[in-house]
């Protein structure tokens, strides 16, 4: 079996696993980092979506083989000193989450969307986090929450 | 689910990649952004013996202009299309279809070569190969051959590329200075695959009208539309000839019917795109 060394969340990890493994249950099985969740496993949910090499992907279209050398980031990695991203944190303010299961992969894909256009009107906002399905929340929440944290993010750029 | 066995390579170099498919004589796979092939396997829909990834191969990743067209190595991912400088000025119709392609997260894997070696009808990149008369190199044991769209697209998820032969290269001619551009799609919801989807782009050289229209989602391959094409470039941009040739361009199409829409709807909604995507690219052609 092929050994993968990647980075997550800023930290060297390594592990051997078949190639047929996804990335998603590599990070979740052999690095036991269950915040990534998998829901469809064929790209339409969005639950598992991860930052590879900084870019929204969807973990589970990826072989963990393929992450060799790559730096990944999941929710886990979001928190710095033991506080919220001001993403998270605007999601918990705006009602973002419910369930919580679609979360992590609405919150990277929001990270990636505010990094691509940090000021995006509520259109843009939709149409970003419409790669993510959410069955109980709502959209209206997390179109709030990542409206209010564009607004936090962009003083600081 | 999770996808069957195979057996994975990973190889640096062309050559390595065309002697594992002759190898494998057809049961590789090759893997690009992995967006649609990836959900295949963990279907087990497909389930190759190998799979060859192209993506450590560095050299089939750019954008480069060169005697009058823009190359896009097969491997140039969607995002980076998306955000190219090259692509907005010299192929503004190739960036406007792109945002039509799945979402920002399916584009940053995703990439045109596979998009186009798929041939899903309802892809917007072979449309757009199409409209714009663009060409794809392949290339296998005997060399390199240059393939135009007629010549490419076979039927559903089937191209005329042997199992040995890789498409390496996407070779789109720049649009003219003052060509105007739409890419109309009709879908369910934002993101999903296209029920119909219509490419045009147009331009004006004093008095002739040069116009190119192609379609995704309403045939098993894409169609280019070269009678309506016909209707403008004899009677102009007025709306009575756009008109025209949005009814032509009904007739010319033969969709299929399936879960998502009848044949009939189609057939409409090909119509009503191509006027829209017309009116929207005579707005954006300057004379």
């Amino acid at each position: 079996m092929p050994d993968v060394h990647l980075s997550v969340n800023g930290a060297p990890r390594e592990g051997r696993c078949e190639p047929r493994k996804l990335l998603v249950d590599f990070l979740r099985e052999d690095l036991e980092l269950t915040g990534t969740h998998v829901g469809c496993e064929h790209g339409i949910c969005g639950a598992c979506t991860v930052l590879v090499n900084g870019e929204a992907a969807r973990a589970c279209l990826m072989l963990a083989v393929q992450a060799d050398g790559a730096e990944i980031t999941t929710v886990e990695g979001l928190m710095r000193d033991g506080r919220l991203h001001p993403l998270q944190e605007a999601f918990r303010e705006h009602h973002g989450l419910q369930c919580g299961f679609c979360t992590p992969g609405m919150l990277l894909t929001a990270l990636d969307l505010l990094r691509v256009n940090p000021t995006p009107t509520e259109d843009e906002v939709r149409e970003g986090i419409s790669a993510v399905l959410c069955r109980c929340t709502g959209y209206h929440g997390i179109v709030k929450a990542v409206r209010a944290a564009a607004a936090a993010l962009t003083p600081a750029r | 689910m999770k996808p069957a066995k195979f057996e994975y390579h990973a190889p640096s170099t062309l050559d390595e990649v065309i002697a594992l498919l002759v190898r494998y004589g057809g049961d590789a796979k090759l893997l690009a952004g992995g967006q649609s092939l990836v959900p295949l396997l963990n279907f087990r829909l497909a389930r190759p013996a190998a799979l060859v990834d192209l993506n450590r191969i560095r050299s089939l990743a750019y954008i480069r202009e060169q005697d009058g067209q823009v190359r896009l190595g097969a491997m140039t991912r969607q995002r980076t299309i998306e955000f190219s400088p090259v692509v907005a000025r010299r192929l503004p119709l190739l960036r406007e279809a792109t945002r039509w392609v799945g979402h920002l997260p399916i584009r940053s894997r995703g990439t045109i070569g596979g998009s186009i070696a798929h041939a899903d009808p309802s892809a917007e990149y072979p449309a757009v190969l199409t409209a714009l008369e663009g060409e794809i190199v392949a290339r296998g044991p005997k060399g390199e051959r240059t393939l135009a769209p007629a010549a490419l697209f076979e039927t559903y998820l089937t191209t005329t590329l042997a199992a040995d032969e890789v498409l390496t290269e996407v070779r789109l001619p720049a649009m003219p200075e003052g060509a105007g551009w739409a890419f109309e799609e009709f879908a369910r919801r934002h993101g999903d695959f296209a029920i119909v989807g219509v490419a045009a782009a147009l331009w004006r050289d004093g008095a002739r009208v040069t116009a190119r229209l192609a379609t995704a989602g309403a045939a098993a391959t894409p169609r280019r539309l070269r009678a309506c094409e016909e209707i403008l470039e004899r009677d102009g941009l007025g709306d009575t000839a756009i008109a025209a040739a949005a009814r032509r361009a009904s007739e010319l199409v033969d969709p299929d019917s399936d879960l998502h829409a009848s044949a009939d709807y189609r057939r409409h909604l090909v119509g009503v795109l191509t006027e829209r995507a017309l009116r929207r690219a005579r707005e954006r052609a300057r004379a």
